[in-house]
């Protein structure tokens, strides 16, 4: 009993953080405003730090509580990527209008954390489907937080019935695995497929529905027209989490699925999510040419990346594995950066729009530094994390000899270079009025963060790939 | 490992770089001064790995290898050989005389000095790489210190154009590189990226047949190969005169070295299985990049289009694959950068006293800069091949190897000396010579001192390596002959 506790410590302690945001709201009432932002970023670190000393499964996986968790180096890594994004998060919600000084804001934002994290080592159809939902319901109503916002009540709405779409037909296809499986056991559930009791066709029916459900939390087309409208209108450091975080979420829970109870129909599968990745990246890119809003832009770069993170998976291999789950962490740094300094002008300048980006090097040289840091990043330029995340997740195509993937992968980094290099020219453009945008230390320290990450995943890579790769290797084995 | 040479060589203008832009943002003198000791501090590191190059060992030199990430074969894994320590003292003077003419830039120069610091690290780095993947990481750092030098400072008109064009072709360019680096990195009998041990991989015919183009084509787009060249004058008449230099100078040479050091090294028996494809391409390049230039009416264009003829010459050196051959076209590799990165910053200096770049409306300039008139004269004869400069030198290897190969190409690229000839002395003409216009002021300022070092410095290097050849000959020897081995000797 005790070293069952001690696996979900860091999701007990997550609960209680979030039980402590509330009743602090109540009982200290004379607080700073970045006051809620400071303490669940520091609360977050320090249950980051200590599943660091107590968690660490290295190279054991095993089932606990009755087989509805797997602990391994997964979900493990995944745990400690939500616990960095949220708390990055919380500093970017500091001060901003309507969020910053909300309570239930960052309450609401740990019990996310806690449904992600149980999503990365769920192991039964049902611990799964109550982590999503966990993880989802925090979310709906994170997007729509901005009540007095139109764009932001639309959005919650639109992903709400989006979400509960999505994960009617993910339940459907559970239901069916379990009904036809008799266990909703994920990795007893393998073992029934490859007996052959199921049909193929059954089978392929069964990995649709489910992909669809996973796909809507990845953002994958054609199950993506969510993100958008909710990028768009969610408070800005939410749509951030939104695209990294609990996309990340998303494909822990794919790649755990696929690798279990799909583990033998890999050639149905790898095709399926190769298709998948070539339409993501395409239309993520080719609409992304076309935005105004910059939010909106990222809303379909976030679309595209989840294609080139697709690539990966489809390549299935061992390597595909490793750089997708690379490519997540780079990820989460960059785009979190991004969407910090949009959120930043935006509180200042009222708009997201791209034309309020321009001459941003006048206004702040160091916020302009930092968005193209992260432009360049998830354009695949060194020495930045996104262009090893790039190098390899092309590399486990070429591997896995699918190099028509990687022609699709390298035309759309092209196309996405254009766009990205567009708002770089913008926000380095010479304009005559300067108008200066404040930035509080609590930004400044949550940017520092994440170009730290960002310049620091993309030159030094031998620790981070380690653990990826213990990761990987712990995620693809059944037993 | 010694002292590590090459990497102080590398970092010091990125670190110059970094003080410049975080540094001195309210002193734009010392932002300059800065760039300026960086760059001479570079320049002074290539002629001492030039003196100290050793060639009767010949090979690569000043190895340093850490491993960065070992499961996939990536190491930090620098080292030079003859042409590398070529391309690096070309590379040295370029950025020096770089920074000498750009010493006027007044808007927003701690940016436009860092980012030119971070594009000779890339450059520096390219050529020094024996690792595939460093490699790549270092062409792909001057992605946007390109762009958003031209974006920022370029002529007003094309700028947006043409940076854009510029950077999307040469990140294609890389990016068709990379599957193709990466289509053999899997065909190799080890999992590396190692340069050295790669050229030893014995790739089989077929594997080299097929991703010899993948290879070869995306580096040789970043030389401006046809008919993927338009990149070239656009984005360089659109650049400010610093980078217009190291881009016509610098960087397309960075696109043939790759082409030679990854596609020809690695895969020898692709390169002779294309061989032909590329004489033709490349003649193209010759004739019709020569043809352009001559009816081009503008200044700047008329460099740009001759870039494109002139690397032309060195595709077809490659492409002869014989030690003439590759011998002329390592030698009008160095010659041509000099002699590119010279007329470029000519144009620039004309330009920004007259603020013109027709022909038409230009005249008579040599009474007001004779120093840029003679610079630019004598680039004018390297580029028609004239004895006793450095372009001579390097044509005439060409031509000899090529003639073994393919006598009809040479014959045919030859009759570019005659057109190159054409548009070389009418440009000087109309340029320099005739009345001045009258709108133009003939008290116009004079060019500055720093001017007069660049153009001095880099007309020395094209007269002394042609009168003395044998000073650099040696050096691109010692890479001929080990290339040679690779296919097969001859």
């Amino acid at each position: 009993m005790a070293t069952n506790l001690l696996v979900i410590l860091p999701e007990i302690l997550l609960l209680i953080l979030a039980g402590l945001i509330l009743l602090l709201d109540v009982l200290y009432k004379d607080r700073s405003d970045s006051f809620f932002s400071w303490f669940t970023a520091i609360g977050l670190v320090l249950i980051g730090l200590i599943s660091v000393f107590f968690n660490y499964p290295g190279d054991q996986r095993q089932l606990v509580w009755g087989g509805m968790l797997r602990v391994d180096t997964a979900g493990f890594v995944f745990r400690l990527l939500f616990v960095t994004g949220a708390a990055v998060t919380s500093l970017f919600a500091a001060k901003v209008k309507a969020i910053g000084n909300r309570a239930v804001f960052f309450a609401l934002l740990v019990i996310s954390t806690i449904g992600m994290s149980f999503m990365s080592s769920a192991a039964d159809l049902i611990m799964l489907y109550l982590a999503i939902e966990t993880t989802s319901i925090p979310m709906y109503i994170l997007a729509g937080f901005s009540v007095k916002e139109n764009n932001s009540v639309e959005s919650g709405l639109k992903y709400l019935l989006f979400g509960a779409m999505a994960s009617a037909v993910m339940l459907y296809g559970f239901s069916l695995l379990y009904g036809f499986s008799g266990t909703t056991q994920l990795y007893g559930i393998v073992e029934i497929l490859q007996s052959g009791a199921v049909s193929l066709s059954l089978q392929l029916l069964i990995l649709f529905l489910v992909i669809a459900g996973f796909g809507f939390k990845v953002s994958a087309v054609p199950f993506h027209f969510w993100a958008p409208d909710v990028y768009h209108g969610s408070p800005t450091p939410i749509s951030g989490y939104l695209s990294t975080a609990s996309k990340a979420a998303g494909f822990i829970v794919l790649m755990r699925f696929l690798f279990s109870a799909f583990s033998y129909q890999q050639t149905y599968w790898g095709l399926l999510i190769a298709i998948i990745a070539t339409v993501t990246m395409f239309t993520g890119n080719l609409l992304a040419l076309a935005q105004k809003n910059l939010k909106r832009l990222f809303a379909y770069s976030s679309i595209a990346h989840a294609g080139y993170i697709l690539i990966g998976v489809a390549a299935g291999n061992h390597l595909g594995i490793k750089a997708s789950m690379y490519y997540l962490i780079a990820y989460l740094f960059t785009n979190l950066a991004a969407f910090g300094v949009i959120s930043i002008v935006e509180r200042k300048k009222g708009s997201s729009e791209i034309e309020a980006f321009r001459g941003l090097v006048k206004s702040s040289p160091g916020l302009a530094i930092i968005l193209l840091v992260s432009l360049l990043s998830l354009g695949g330029i060194p020495p930045f994390g996104g262009f090893i995340s790039k190098v390899l997740v092309f590399a486990s195509a070429a591997e896995a000899n699918l190099i028509w993937l990687l022609l699709v992968g390298v035309l759309n980094s092209i196309i996405a270079l254009y766009y990205y290099l567009q708002i770089i020219r913008i926000t380095f453009e010479d304009t005559e009025e300067i108008d200066l945008i404040p930035v509080s230390k609590t930004w400044k320290f949550a940017l520092g963060v994440c170009v730290t990450g960002i310049i620091v995943l993309g030159v030094i890579f031998t620790p981070w790939l380690n653990l990826v790769t213990t990761a990987s290797t712990n995620l693809m084995l059944l037993h | 490992m010694g002292f590590p040479i090459l990497s102080v060589m590398i970092f010091v203008p990125f670190i110059a770089g970094l003080v410049i832009l975080f540094g001195t943002r309210q002193k734009p003198e010392l932002s300059k001064q800065v760039a300026l000791a960086a760059s001479i501090i570079v320049l002074l590191m290539t002629f001492a790995l030039w003196a100290s190059y050793s060639l009767d060992q010949a090979g690569y030199q000043f190895i340093e290898y850490i491993p960065w990430l070992p499961d996939l074969g990536i190491a930090y894994h620098l080292g030079v050989d003859g042409l590398g320590i070529a391309m690096l003292v070309l590379t040295g003077l370029v950025v020096f005389t770089g920074v000498m003419v750009s010493w006027n830039i007044n808007n927003r120069p701690h940016e436009f000095f860092a980012y030119l610091m971070f594009l000779a690290t890339s450059v520096l780095g390219v050529f020094s790489s024996q690792d595939l993947f460093l490699l790549f990481f270092f062409l792909e750092l001057a992605v946007f210190p390109k762009y958003l030098m031209i974006v920022i400072w370029g002529s007003p008109q094309t700028r947006k154009y043409g940076g854009m064009k510029l950077t999307l072709f040469l990140f294609i360019g890389s990016v068709i590189a990379l599957v193709g680096a990466l289509a053999i990195y899997f065909a190799a009998p080890e999992r590396t990226f190692n340069l050295i041990l790669l050229e030893q991989a014995g790739f089989s015919p077929d594997v080299q047949r097929l991703w010899f183009p993948f290879l070869f084509l995306g580096f040789a787009i970043l030389g401006g190969i046809f008919p993927f060249h338009s990149w070239a004058p656009d984005g360089h008449v659109a650049a400010p005169t610093a980078i217009s230099m190291l881009l016509a100078g610098v960087e397309m040479k960075v696109g043939v070295f790759a082409a030679l050091r990854v596609a020809i090294m690695l895969l020898p028996q692709g390169a002779q299985y294309w061989a032909n494809w590329i004489l033709v391409l490349a003649t193209i390049n010759v004739i019709y990049g020569a043809f352009i230039a001559m009816i081009q009416k503008d200044f700047k264009y008329v460099i740009g289009f001759s870039s494109v003829s002139h690397m032309g010459l060195v595709l077809i050196g490659f492409a002869s694959l014989n030690a003439d051959g590759l011998m002329g076209a390592g030698l009008q590799m160095f010659s041509h950068g000099i002699m590119t990165a010279l007329f470029f910053s000519i144009v620039g200096m004309v330009y920004d006293r007259t603020h013109t770049r027709e022909i038409a409306s230009l005249g008579g300039m040599v009474k007001v800069m004779p120093w840029a008139a003679v610079g630019f004269i004598i680039g004018g004869l390297v580029s028609m091949g004239m004895p006793g400069f450095s372009g001579f030198v390097a044509e005439l290897p060409i031509y000899l190897g090529v003639w073994r190969v393919a006598p009809l190409v040479a014959i045919i690229s030859a009759l570019s000396i005659v057109i190159t000839a054409a548009y070389i002395l009418l440009t000087v003409r109309r340029v320099f010579f005739g009345e001045l216009p009258e709108n133009l002021d003939p008290n116009m300022p004079g060019i500055s001192i720093k001017d007069k070092i660049s153009i001095g410095l880099l007309s020395l290097f094209m007269i002394v390596i042609g009168i003395f050849p044998g000073l650099m000959v040696p050096l691109i020897e010692s890479s001929v002959n080990h290339i040679l081995t690779l296919l097969g000797g001859a």
